[in-house]
């Protein structure tokens, strides 16, 4: 068997069902096997949308994601996926080509040190140098992506190894010594978190996305209704908790609900689950949950005291954690809490104002009723994902996916491709931005050339709008380079809609429909409705731009550096 | 605090790359770093660090060393009883005059004499940190031409005799 041949043979045995990628001259050998193999390819148009795209079809089926890509430039074009998947705990294995083993270091063409390049934002990488390793190091990356706290693994297999022959089948198990992630609970540990809960007065439970990664959806929710805990989740977290329960606080942190940071100042008792106090979660870290004693339960003994202190930190996976820990609890009551927390929820809501525009509020609810809360939801990063993070009510794990810990524009498009790849029959849907989506608009060809029934829907406010909203905010009305209608010759001061603004750059309708994909348009918001109608019931891709008003800022919003029950409500 | 971190690694391509590279990407420093093959049968290699700084960041230095998949061990040997010791290759300008008075000194540190000229003395020494500097101060005013130290590396003590 040649190195081709096992590679491939290998991506069979890890049961992968999709592979995303980008042919080139040093994976032809790779290409060539899969000419003829069962593994189903996807052609994106860029490797950036490969890796993505594989990442995204992570999230939603809970496997591992694979994305193939050629050496040098071909590799590099992976680097912001391997980051994307990195930051957010994605198990990915990258397949890259490499010049042969005798040209590394040679300054050949098309080779990149991509082992160097890749190492901080990989979970583990490998070279190999000899095919007869090959198949070790092939169950291994598997394995290292899966297992533990999940991450991507990049492959890099020069090209004779690619040719040259092994006689070793593909390997059963691997022993990898110096990886050996810790999975079960200490029992020490869990009495004194279950002694820490039987004291709680007031707690609040901080759920992450490793309750998603882990499966855990439904240990938290018995753990949130039998200790009375009312339950917020960090932006990876959407979905680990049904966000229309009597006890769900929704999302927290810089762009959370108000009374889930009250809840979480006020709390004597945080259960984080799953999460890494990421500082868009914080705010000021040593003003976060002032008077909370801290239960950190996380996979990665890393995460643990890293941002916070903690009282009690309990290594192990979640699942398996929250399963032991619901034996020992008791049952408790909190009414008094649970109705402060009532309180904060009527007279703080989330809410969004109404007027001749189209709101972006309104974009998201109507998405949300017309998917009846079902579909899988990617986003690309900015305004539009706070506000669906805010306003979609999410009740299922893995039907959210966004760049929660790079917050990589361009991740969502192709994220959206691999989920529809992944769920060929659920409803997916995009929400981007008109500045994020143009990061892989390439990929429209990728959508019409499969004919992914994906629905993508562009919030248009002709800026970048989460970096105007920072410049309307802090930087005095200053809006450098947030414009994208901004011509050569515009004035210098110009606070947005000037006559003699190009109306639409690009059109973004005609821009779909020269890739056969129709496009829709609203701007008004009586068409929001029936054009979400019409586009969720065209069988086939769909893009629909809505324009809304460059003013429309995200509210409530923590400034940076201040404590999470600071925030600014809206514009005076 | 200072501290002495031993490491067993599996001997694969750039390991030590991923250990130093931990150190950047997280912003911590290493004081000194050494590393050499332990074992000849399952490839495996042995680095001892010297990492300054307080409870915080020695508590995240271990658990990121931890996390690297081509680390097998971790084991910070500061609080146990342990052998530390360095290697110093030092030359200094040392006419023939010179020679006696200078072999006085490096006797008093039983440093070894490695090479000499017409112009310069080296020496070997091996010692902990605090000797092999104090050496190296010893002799400056002679004029140091050249210095090579190997960094620290460091073994636990079986025997428990404690005075």
């Amino acid at each position: 068997m040649t190195g081709a041949e096992l590679i491939i043979n290998g991506l069979q045995k890890e049961g992968v069902r999709a592979v995303f990628g980008y042919p080139g001259g040093a994976v032809l050998d790779i290409f060539d096997r899969l000419y003829e193999a069962r593994v189903p390819f996807y052609l994106t148009r860029h490797e950036q949308g490969a890796a993505h795209a594989a990442d995204g079809y992570a999230r939603v089926s809970g496997e591992v994601g694979v994305c193939l890509a050629t050496s040098g430039p071909g590799a590099t074009n992976l680097a912001t996926g391997l980051a994307t998947a990195s930051m957010d705990s994605i198990p990915l294995v990258a397949i890259t080509g490499q010049v042969a083993t005798h040209l590394i270091g040679n300054d050949a063409f098309q080779e990149v040190d991509i082992i160097g390049i890749s190492r901080s934002i990989t979970k583990h990488n490998f070279l190999v140098r000899d095919v007869n390793e090959l198949g070790k190091v092939f169950r291994s990356a598997f394995y290292i992506a899966r297992s533990g706290r999940p991450g991507p693994v990049l492959i890099d297999v020069p090209k004779d190894v690619q040719q040259a022959k092994t006689q070793l089948p593909y390997p059963g198990d691997v022993n990898i010594p110096g990886y050996k992630p810790t999975i079960k609970g200490h029992s020490q540990q869990m009495r004194k978190v279950a002694g820490l809960i039987a004291h709680a007065q007031r707690p609040v439970i901080f759920a992450g996305g490793g309750v998603i990664s882990s499966g855990a959806s439904d240990e938290l929710m018995q753990l949130s209704e039998k200790i009375q805990a009312p339950v917020t989740t960090s932006l990876m977290g959407l979905g680990a908790f049904p966000e229309v329960h009597p006890l769900a606080l929704k999302m927290l942190g810089m762009h959370g609900t108000e009374y889930a940071n009250y809840a979480i100042q006020e709390a004597d008792l945080l259960i984080a689950i799953g999460a890494r106090f990421d500082d868009r979660v914080t705010g000021k870290v040593d003003k976060f949950a002032p008077k909370a004693q801290i239960i950190h339960i996380d996979i990665d003994p890393t995460s643990i005291r890293k941002n916070v202190e903690v009282t009690a930190p309990l290594v192990g996976d979640v699942r398996n954690v929250l399963i032991d820990l619901l034996k020992e609890v008791k049952p408790m009551r909190h009414d008094a809490w649970l109705e402060q927390i009532d309180d904060w929820k009527s007279k703080h809501p989330l809410r969004y104002q109404q007027n001749h525009h189209i709101s972006p509020g309104q974009i998201i609810e109507q998405v949300a009723n017309l998917t009846k809360h079902q579909a899988i939801i990617a986003t690309e990063v900015g305004q539009h994902q706070m506000w669906t993070a805010q306003l979609y009510n999410f009740l299922t794990p893995r039907s959210f996916l966004s760049s929660g810990g790079l917050g990589t524009m361009g991740y969502g498009f192709p994220a959206a491709i691999g989920a529809q790849v992944a769920q060929p029959d659920r409803t997916v849907v995009l929400i981007a931005g008109d500045g994020s989506i143009q990061m892989n608009i390439q990929e429209l060809a990728t959508v019409a050339t499969y004919q992914l029934p994906l629905k993508i829907i562009i919030v248009n406010n002709q800026s970048l709008g989460m970096v105007r909203q920072w410049q309307a905010i802090f930087y005095n009305r200053r809006f450098s380079n947030t414009c994208l209608r901004r011509r050569s010759d515009c004035p210098k001061e110009c606070d947005g809609d000037q006559n003699g603004c190009p109306k639409y750059i690009p059109d973004f309708c005609q821009l779909a429909e020269a890739y056969g994909i129709p496009g829709l348009r609203g701007d008004k918001p009586e068409q929001v409705r029936p054009t979400l109608e019409k586009a969720l019931t065209t069988s086939g891709p769909v893009l629909v731009e809505f324009i809304i008003d460059a003013e429309e800022n995200v509210f409530p919003m923590v400034p940076a550096g201040a404590a999470i029950d600071q925030m600014i409500r809206g514009m005076a | 605090m200072k501290h002495i971190i031993n490491l067993e690694v599996a001997n694969t391509i750039g390991v030590v790359a991923r250990v130093t590279g931990m150190f950047t990407a997280r912003g911590f420093n290493i004081e000194s770093i050494s590393a050499g093959r332990a074992s000849m049968e399952d490839g495996s290699a042995n680095v001892t660090l010297v990492v300054r700084g307080d409870d915080w960041v020695i508590e995240q230095v271990t658990k990121q060393l931890n996390k690297l998949i081509d680390v097998i061990r971790v084991s910070d040997v500061t609080e146990s009883d342990f052998v530390g010791r360095e290697l110093l290759l030092i030359k200094i300008n040392c006419p023939p005059a010179k020679r006696t008075e200078v072999s006085m000194i490096t006797n008093i540190f039983r440093a070894k004499v490695v090479d000499i000229s017409n112009r310069s003395m080296t020496f070997e020494l091996t010692g902990i940190d605090a000797k092999i500097t104090a050496f190296i101060e010893t002799l400056r005013p002679y004029g140091i031409k050249e210095i090579s130290r190997s960094g620290t590396i460091a073994m636990v003590r079986d025997s428990q005799y404690k005075s």
